[in-house]
């Protein structure tokens, strides 16, 4: 009612009325688009039209657009219909009506309802509430009392008003009830078709009267039932009904927290012992494996260059496996540890929280222990915790101890607590040894750590480091840079992670300048240790730089002197225990690694360019070459100039130095001044030696008063000097020239070296070594090449080229494709845009032309009738002046 | 009358010195000589000053001197021919012109005495000032001669002046080392070096026939050092820098002829190495000798002898010895006999070590780019290298592998050593014999080059790349080993340190807890050291 009608030309009309299907199988409408070529595989859409469809489809739109913008040309005023979607021709119009309905409800609804909050909208039926007719269909009876009300007024207002005869059989003829009119000749059926009726209408009533009862009685049923079915929620439901507001917020709050709570997941159950050790074992075999393959290098296989490669941290990161095993282990250990504790009590100060749980952690790891060894155990904690914290530097840490062990104790899942837990854990096992070490010294250390503030700035510089740990024991030492460590953990503030890295660098300098002390403080570097190997796990790669550096600078200042002298002096203590710290901190099998292979190199160039001057230089290179077969033992890669030192060494210790089966090689000589630095001034002084560890201090400083205590110390040295020997030569069984490269070795042993001179652990270890040497294989195969790999046969399959745009391929760059793409797109575009154009021109032309039409109709019309009138007045007018003159 | 002169000038001196500085009074003294004969004695003064404690006196004595007597010489005021003696000079029946001449060339010659003295003073800055003065007084002399030159086959050059110069030059307590440095812009000129030659010649034999023939480390030091500052022009067009220009018969004279230059060049150099050398003098000769020395010797076969006298001597010599007579065999058609059968003796162990390992492998890798040697011989050389690669540092080892994969590529008849599949079953011990000295009996054709194969187990990443070349047949193209001649182990480090680091730094799994824990495999450390 409130649209126009539409105006339909015939075509419209077609379309309208007939189906879609119904025109496609209408010949007339449909235009077959010949092909040339029929291609298999190939659909085409556009082999049918329906040009007259989609005329019609033109036209309209224009009409709706076009037309409608010509209508309004030059016109200032506008029409528009602010109805609710009256433009959005996506609406359907159901929708849009349902839509401008509630609008019109809320805008109603806003302002009467504002603080009526549980009160639902009102439903309407035309208009009036469904609550209302509900309650009036409730009512009994309710239609015959308007009925009878309605008759009753009917006739009340008759019999009031009196009323006129003609009024009053109105109203009954129009009702067609009345029926009491006995007056004419069909009254009696009338008055039985009214009681049959009636009668009906009571049956009805009474049937209705019953269904009532019934759904009373049912629901008065119902609700004594609803209290058996319901019990178990009844208690809370009814408390919720009964009770007031706050009770209803709390459970309301419960409600939904369990809604919200993360969804019970399956969890990993508790593993034995057994498993626990098995996937440890399946950790480090993995590792190991990774080792293995590193140390293979890439010269190898060729799959390791597609492997790319991975540091052991790495590993573990991707190591997705671990992810379930890892806090299991973890757990347990919490566990444990959350036991050990409970008997304290949640509420206690932090450091004493710390303290105990210390011990619970190391009685944890004893217990580990009998699963596997102690260190694995720790190892593994370490490990996991490390790395994990590594990875997942960006979860919240924090350093509240207490609160972290009260959640432990509650067995808390976050696993963030446990890495920091793990951590930390590792952090402080090696003190709290100590400190169970020495159970009288505990409770002082206890009291001494109290007295140590819980937080450090990251040191700025070294001397900030050195101020921070001088005067404290080394205890102390090792607990404030864990302590600062903590405080600045990178996940707490954003320079933390620079600090850290520069922290391992002071920390090294610390290490060198503890180690030139003299005495060195060889244990508390002993107790750093740890330190440095958490910061390394942090940093890998500022750890590695900072090693690095201090390698190549020491190297450099070796070789300023050679260049200078053409030999130097060995190095000093701290760049001994720089080596072995780098063979700690980094895997020294590698086939190439960016710090221990320079370290090497380092240890080779000292080992060959250092001439050995004196005994102190003596215990200096067998450091050297200590470190040297430890870099080497787990690779057993070949190192020349260890042999050589070593053989060196025991050049020493010949006495007769004229007629010799070898020779020694640089930078030792065949008989020099310091040659005999270990030849025994007594024979005798053997029968009173024990075998001693060398104290590493030596290689700075020794003060031997006495004749008998030199020679105990040659023969040390000698002893140190065959073990290292009897390692080599167990390590290098493998190699081929095994017997070449002892040559001289089993030369010396055998025919110079006073061996009946020396105490029988060394003659024992004398003939070990040269049981071992002579026990090897000296023969075997002449060299071949390495067979070739087969050349594959050339394959014939065809070579298949991923094609994604079919068609012409016209340039042959990307970048020319793609304009000649576009530019095609653009002529199609620009063809269509000026069909579209023309036909709009046409349109409207043909819009103009109606309308010149229709004027011109219209004129014609109005002229005629004008004409027609006129006429007709004409001939009103000769009419009236005939009849006028046929008066007269 | 010099001597009261003397004192009155010094007591004159103490009073002069705190009026004018000595330079002010040096130079006012020369300009005052340079003006008038009136203030002759003056020049007494500035003798004074030349023996000066002080240095700086000295050196403005020196100065003053120079110009003094430049400007004297240039005037002819100094006397010309026999000196008398100065005590002769009052009595006698001279001119007063002539009695000036004399004085002075007294004056003159009193001051070159001086001046030589001062060579060996302890101050570096008088010895050069000294040096300087004297030769520009040589280059004057030569212009303006104070001998008679009567007879025409005379050339005028100071010879005695440079001669007395060399003497003190080669001193036999001192090291002048900085002093001849400074000497050898005057080397440079032709005439100078023609008779500092001649001189030194004769001031050797002359020192070393009496001490007979024992060694004198600092005297032969200076010797060695001026004749290693000598640089032989190598044509005759470069004979153009004199210091006197000799206007008659240039042509003839002897200082602008190459021939008698290489003459008296060989004739030093073979008086010099007659004697009895310091080791250390010997290895610096032989050093030099290949291309400062035997270039220039007109005769060079001379040097045989002396050249296998070192070859012989054995260890770094022969090893120096090597590049001499590696000249004398190519050049000069020197027929050594043994030679390849030495050359493999002198691979030892301390090859790798010594100083001039590099010149030792750049010049055996010449002597055996010869395709004419026989199999058996180049077998050997790269068995003996690589059985003593077992010893070598990992920059010897990047050398010495490559090395023998040339000398294989070069003679394939060795191929046999890398791959000999016919005994590829059957295990043999090893045929060569180490000790053996002659290559043909060393039994190295039958052998295989298990020493490579063990050193693809070497603990540097390169070295055991590069020995892993013989698991394959070896590419055609040679490996250069120009540049890894001077490899040292620094630069080794330092190549690995810019070796483009992976992503990561793998680390170690096990944590260390403690310093002396054992890593990789057993803690040999912890074994046998303590933490004290």
């Amino acid at each position: 009612m409130g649209k126009p009608p539409k105006k339909k030309n015939l075509a419209d009309k077609v379309r309208k009325t007939k189906t879609s299907t119904e025109i496609k199988n209408n010949p007339f409408e449909v235009k077959i688009n010949r092909k040339k070529f029929d291609i298999l595989g190939r659909k085409s859409k556009h082999d049918v039209g329906l040009p007259g469809v989609s005329r019609s489809k033109a036209i309209n739109k224009r009409k709706e657009t076009l037309l409608k913008e010509y209508k309004t040309k030059d016109k200032a005023n506008k029409f528009i219909d602010k109805r609710f979607g009256e433009y959005d021709t996506k609406m359907d119009p159901e929708e849009k009506i349902l839509q401008r309905f509630s609008m019109e409800r809320q805008r109603t609804q806003d302002k009467k309802d504002m603080y009526n909050l549980n009160e639902e909208e009102e439903l309407t039926h035309y208009g009036q509430s469904l609550s209302e007719m509900e309650k009036l269909n409730d009512m009994v009876d309710s239609d015959d009392d308007a009925d009878e009300k309605g008759v009753l007024s009917a006739e009340l207002t008759a019999s009031h008003f009196g009323g006129g005869g003609l009024l009053r059989r109105k109203t009954q003829g129009e009702k067609d009830n009345g029926g009491n009119q006995r007056a004419k000749s069909r009254q009696e059926l009338i008055e039985e078709l009214i009681l049959k009726s009636k009668q009906e209408k009571r049956e009805r009533q009474n049937q209705k009267e019953e269904s009532q009862v019934l759904t009373e009685k049912l629901d008065q049923d119902w609700k004594s039932i609803q209290g058996l079915l319901a019990h178990k929620n009844a208690p809370k439901a009814d408390r919720l009904e009964e009770e007031d507001k706050p009770k209803l917020d709390e459970y309301d709050m419960m409600v939904r927290e369990l809604g919200f709570e993360m969804k019970a997941q399956p969890s990993e159950k508790m593993k034995t012992p057994e498993e626990v050790a098995r996937e440890e074992r399946e950790r480090l075999q993995k590792l190991e494996a990774d080792r293995l393959r590193r140390m293979m290098g890439d010269v190898v296989e060729d799959c390791t260059k597609t492997q790319a490669h991975m540091s052991a941290d790495d590993l573990n990161d991707g190591f997705i496996l671990d992810g379930d095993e890892k806090p299991t282990l973890a757990y347990q250990v919490r566990d444990q540890a959350g036991s050990a504790l409970s008997g304290k009590g949640p509420g206690r100060l932090c450091l004493v929280g710390e303290g105990t749980k210390l011990d619970g952690k190391w009685n944890i790891n004893e217990e580990g222990a009998k699963i596997e060894g102690d260190d694995e155990e720790e190892g593994g904690e370490g490990e996991s915790g490390e790395e994990e914290s590594g990875g997942e530097e960006g979860s919240g840490e924090d350093s509240h101890s207490d609160l972290d062990s009260e959640q432990e104790s509650e067995g808390g899942e976050e696993e963030v607590e446990e890495e920091e837990k793990d951590e930390e854990e590792k952090d402080e096992v090696p003190a709290t040894k100590s400190q169970l070490s020495e159970e009288e010294r505990k409770a002082q250390a206890e009291a001494a750590k109290t007295e140590l503030p819980y937080t450090f700035k990251a040191p700025e510089s070294y001397s900030d480091l050195k101020g921070l740990l001088q005067g404290h024991p080394a205890d102390h030492q090792c607990i404030i840079l864990a302590r600062t460590q903590k405080c600045n953990h990178p996940s707490l503030a954003v320079g933390n992670k620079l600090k850290l890295q520069k922290l391992f660098g002071f920390l090294l300098e610390y290490v060198g300048e503890l180690a030139s002390r003299s005495p060195p403080e060889l244990s508390t570097i002993d107790k750093i240790i740890p330190q440095l190997y958490g910061l390394c796990q942090l940093f890998p790669e500022a750890a590695s730089k900072a090693m690095q550096t201090t390698l190549v600078d020491s190297a450099h200042r070796m070789e300023e002197v050679l260049e200078v002298k053409g030999r130097a002096a060995f190095p000093q203590l701290d760049m001994l225990i720089y080596l072995k710290i780098t063979a700690l901190l980094f895997p020294t099998s590698d086939f190439r690694h960016p710090v221990t292979t320079p370290a090497l190199l380092y240890i080779s160039q000292a080992l060959t360019k250092c001439p050995v001057m004196s005994l102190e230089d003596v215990t200096s290179g067998l450091v050297l070459c200590c470190l040297a077969v430890e870099y080497i033992s787990f690779s057993k890669r070949f190192c020349p100039e260890l042999i050589n030192f070593l053989l060196g060494v025991l050049h020493l210790a010949v006495q007769d130095k004229t007629s010799t089966g070898y020779s020694v090689v640089p930078p030792f000589r065949q008989n020099g001044k310091v040659s005999d630095l270990l030849v025994l001034s007594d024979p005798e002084s053997s029968q009173t030696w024990s075998k001693k560890t060398l104290p590493l201090s030596a290689t700075q400083t020794l003060t031997l008063t006495t004749d008998l205590d030199t020679d105990h110390y040659r023969l040390s040295a000698v002893a140190t000097c065959m073990d290292l020997l009897k390692h080599c030569s167990s390590l290098y069984r493998e190699l081929t020239s095994y017997s070449h490269i002892f040559q001289p070795i089993t030369t010396l042993l055998s025919k110079h070296l006073p061996i009946k001179t020396y105490p029988a652990a060394l003659q024992d270890l004398h003939g070990e070594i040269l049981a071992t040497i002579s026990g090897s294989l000296t023969s075997r195969p002449l060299l071949v090449f390495q067979k070739k790999k087969p050349i594959p046969l050339k394959l014939f399959t065809p070579k298949i080229v991923e094609v994604l745009d079919y068609g012409k391929k016209r340039g042959n760059t990307k970048e020319e494709r793609e304009k000649e793409r576009l530019n095609h797109k653009y002529k199609k575009e620009f063809k269509g845009a000026l069909r579209e154009i023309r036909k709009d021109t046409r349109f409207l032309a043909r819009e103009k032309l109606n309308e010149v039409m229709g004027r011109d109709a219209e004129r014609k019309r109005k002229v005629k009738e004008l004409f027609g009138s006129l006429a007709t007045q004409e001939g009103e007018w000769k009419a009236l002046k005939r009849r006028k003159n046929s008066r007269h | 009358m010099a001597a009261s002169r003397r004192c009155n000038v010094s007591s004159e001196n103490l009073t002069v010195n705190d009026v004018k500085t000595p330079k002010i009074d040096i130079n006012g003294k020369v300009d005052l000589i340079i003006q008038s004969k009136k203030h002759a004695n003056d020049v007494f003064d500035v003798l004074e000053y030349l023996q000066s404690e002080k240095e700086k006196n000295v050196v403005c004595a020196i100065d003053g001197c120079t110009k003094l007597f430049s400007t004297l010489l240039e005037r002819g005021e100094l006397y010309v021919g026999q000196l008398p003696k100065e005590e002769l000079l009052i009595g006698g029946d001279r001119s007063a012109d002539e009695k000036y001449c004399m004085f002075m060339r007294h004056r003159y010659n009193g001051c070159l005495e001086l001046l030589l003295e001062h060579i060996s003073h302890e101050s570096y800055q008088i010895k050069e000032s000294a040096l300087c003065a004297l030769m520009q007084f040589a280059s004057m002399e030569g212009k303006f001669p104070l001998q008679d030159l009567d007879w025409s086959e005379h050339y005028s050059f100071p010879r005695e002046l440079i001669q007395a110069v060399v003497e003190r030059l080669l001193s036999q307590e001192e090291d002048m080392a900085l002093l001849i440095s400074r000497f050898q812009e005057y080397l440079d000129m032709e005439d100078v070096r023609y008779y500092v030659m001649s001189s030194v010649r004769e001031n050797v034999g002359r020192v070393m026939d009496k001490t007979k023939g024992a060694v004198m480390p600092i005297y032969q030091n200076n010797v060695f050092t001026l004749l290693s500052n000598i640089n032989m022009p190598s044509q005759e067009s470069e004979l153009t820098n004199y210091l006197v220009k000799q206007e008659a018969k240039h042509e003839d004279w002897k200082a602008a002829k190459l021939k008698e230059h290489k003459r008296t060049f060989e004739r030093l150099w073979l008086g010099f190495l007659k004697y009895k050398l310091p080791s250390s003098m010997y290895k610096k000769v032989l050093v030099i000798l290949h291309d400062s020395i035997l270039p220039h010797i007109s005769n060079p076969t001379v040097m045989i002898d002396f050249l296998t006298a070192a070859y012989d001597v054995g260890g770094a010599i022969s090893l120096l010895a090597l590049n001499g007579l590696f000249v004398l065999i190519h050049q000069h058609n020197l027929d050594y006999p043994d030679f390849y059968k030495k050359l493999y003796s002198l691979l030892e162990p301390s090859v790798f070590h010594v100083k001039y390992r590099a010149r030792f492998f750049h010049l055996a890798n010449l002597f055996l780019s010869s395709t004419h040697l026989p199999v058996y011989l180049v077998a050997a050389f790269a068995k003996r290298l690589s059985r003593l690669a077992l010893t070598a540092p990992p920059a010897v080892l990047l050398m010495v592998l490559p090395f023998i994969c040339n000398l294989i590529r070069r003679h394939p008849a060795c191929r046999v050593l890398i791959h000999r599949p016919s005994g590829a079953d059957e295990a043999c011990d090893d045929p060569y014999l180490m000790e053996e000295e002659d290559p043909s009996q060393c039994h190295a054709l039958e052998s295989s080059l298990w020493e490579i194969q063990t050193l693809q187990k070497h603990y540097h990443p390169d070295v055991a790349t590069a020995a892993m070349a013989i698991n394959k047949p070896l590419s055609q193209q040679e490996d250069a080993i120009s540049e890894l001649l001077e490899l040292s182990t620094y630069e080794l480090m330092e190549r690995d340190l810019k070796h483009k680091q992976s992503k990561t730094v793998p680390l170690e799994f096990d944590p260390a807890t403690q310093l002396l824990q054992g890593s990789g495999g057993v803690g040999v450390l912890g074994l046998n050291f303590s933490l004290e």
